[in-house]
């Protein structure tokens, strides 16, 4: 167990450590995350009235295309400079990289949304940390979503197509996810009582754990050369 | 490998009889119901399709778990061919309904749990045939057909309930999402039978064509290996 965890925290460690020298994920994901926010923006008007239905579902959209750019590139790394290989060659639990990988995304998009909601608050003149529940609500999505994305992203750049791949792959499968945290959410920013988020929360958490542990039985499998 | 077994040519037969007395049920021997009339009809091989497809989907996953166990190329070929027939029968399934719930929701489509459901069944297993033809290598292929087979058919059922607790708190307010409120009727026995034996017709109708799927995938193998052999 200790040599898993030691394993796992290398693997978080040298994505993150990789991430803060070259800044390439999480700069493209943040410029692109603004950019969706902005076109949403002109897309649908978003007056005063027309924000308080559509935030949850604005921010969710944002933090799910950002995410399947970072997810795509966080694979497509290790598979072009064979640092896949060299992963696999090391003589740990190949569950450990998966969840080290894991781990990584969930953090970057994490570091998206902490910056996507002050930027968004400021934006639109509304306060989103005043309901703490939105912040779980947005670890518990953040964590369905890069728990199935990152065994799909180990799919898809193995495969001819795999920058169109990932998305298609990833977007049916994870819509539960979508659904319960945007209701979640909407739910929280909308000062809803608590038994009307509770489903949506019960949903998400089931989601994760499902998931997150499908993908701990079946992530050797897409790896296995 | 040669000439079709017996089994399968029996098994054709008997499945082009059911089906003939299936459709002959449907439009002979079943009464017209009362409140809907003739279109309700559909609903025999509207159910009857979408079983299908939902039996495909788990042969699927039954066949994605015994191939990352065992390893054998036939699973595949299972999963592949179950997979496919059951995206066609979805579709019928889909397109059926739609013709029931013209003249009877008054709309072609409603975001009701199960409409949404099977359509977002058909994205993700036209995502898993995307999927395959991405990659070249037949062993790799295989593997990450049977881990995705397994991973959608998983969220199949949580999609379903997202939705569903989306409907319940929000109520539909075209023509009422839920078919036992609009649209519902109570089946006489001559319904019931003609509805079991529609059921009964189409799930000999995916074993023949399963089968017939597999030993053409195994067929295609083999071509594969003789060109192999003459270019060499």
């Amino acid at each position: 167990m200790r040599g898993f965890l030691r394993a796992l925290g290398a693997v978080v460690w040298k994505d993150l450590a990789a991430e803060l020298r070259s800044r390439e994920l999480l700069s493209s994901m943040l410029v692109f995350a603004l950019l969706v926010i902005f076109i949403f923006n002109f897309a649908l008007e978003l007056d005063a009235v027309a924000r308080a239905n559509v935030t949850s579902g604005v921010l969710w959209v944002t933090f799910v295309f950002a995410g399947t750019l970072g997810l795509n590139r966080s694979l497509a790394v290790e598979k072009d400079r064979g640092c896949l290989d060299g992963l696999l060659l090391a003589p740990v639990d190949r569950t450990a990289i998966y969840f080290g990988k894991a781990i990584a995304n969930l953090v970057f998009m994490l570091v998206v949304a902490a910056i996507v909601l002050p930027v968004y608050s400021i934006l639109y003149n509304v306060n989103l940390f005043a309901q703490g529940g939105l912040l779980w609500v947005i670890f518990l999505g953040a964590e369905g979503y890069t728990a199935v994305g990152t065994l799909l992203a180990a799919m898809a750049v193995q495969a001819r197509t795999r920058d169109i791949l990932l998305p298609i792959l990833l977007f049916p499968v994870v819509i539960p996810v979508l659904v319960a945290a945007v209701k979640a959410s909407s739910g929280y920013l909308q000062r809803l009582p608590m038994e009307e988020i509770l489903p949506w929360l019960q949903l998400l958490l089931a989601y994760d754990v499902i998931f997150t542990s499908i993908a701990f039985m079946v992530f050797e499998s897409v790896v296995e050369e | 490998m040669k000439s079709q077994p017996r089994l399968l040519i029996g098994l054709d037969v008997v499945t082009v009889l059911v089906m003939a007395v299936a459709t002959y049920m449907v439009f002979g021997y079943a009464p017209i119901e009362r409140v809907m009339g003739a279109v309700q009809k559909v609903f025999y091989f509207h159910v009857a399709a979408g079983w299908v497809g939902m039996l495909g989907f788990l042969a699927a996953v039954v066949a994605g778990v015994a191939y990352l166990v065992s390893r054998k190329p036939v699973w595949d070929l299972v999963g592949l061919g179950a997979i496919e027939i059951g995206l066609t029968f979805m579709l019928i399934n889909i397109i059926t309904g739609s013709i029931w719930a013209r003249p009877i929701w008054n709309t072609w489509w409603t975001w009701d749990p199960r409409l949404t459901t099977a359509t977002i069944m058909e994205l993700l297993y036209a995502a898993y045939l995307m999927l395959r033809q991405g990659i070249e290598d037949p062993e790799r292929r295989a593997r990450f057909g049977a881990v995705y087979a397994i991973i959608g058919f998983i969220s199949v059922p949580l999609t379903f309930f997202s939705i569903r607790i989306y409907r319940t708190i929000h109520p539909v307010v075209i023509g009422g999402g839920d078919p036992t409120v609009s649209g519902s009727f109570s089946m006489t026995p001559a319904m019931g039978a003609t509805f079991a034996v529609s059921l009964v017709a189409f799930s000999f109708l995916f074993a023949s064509l399963l089968w017939h799927r597999i030993r053409l995938g195994q067929l295609g193998a083999r071509v594969e290996q003789m060109k192999l052999k003459l270019t060499e």
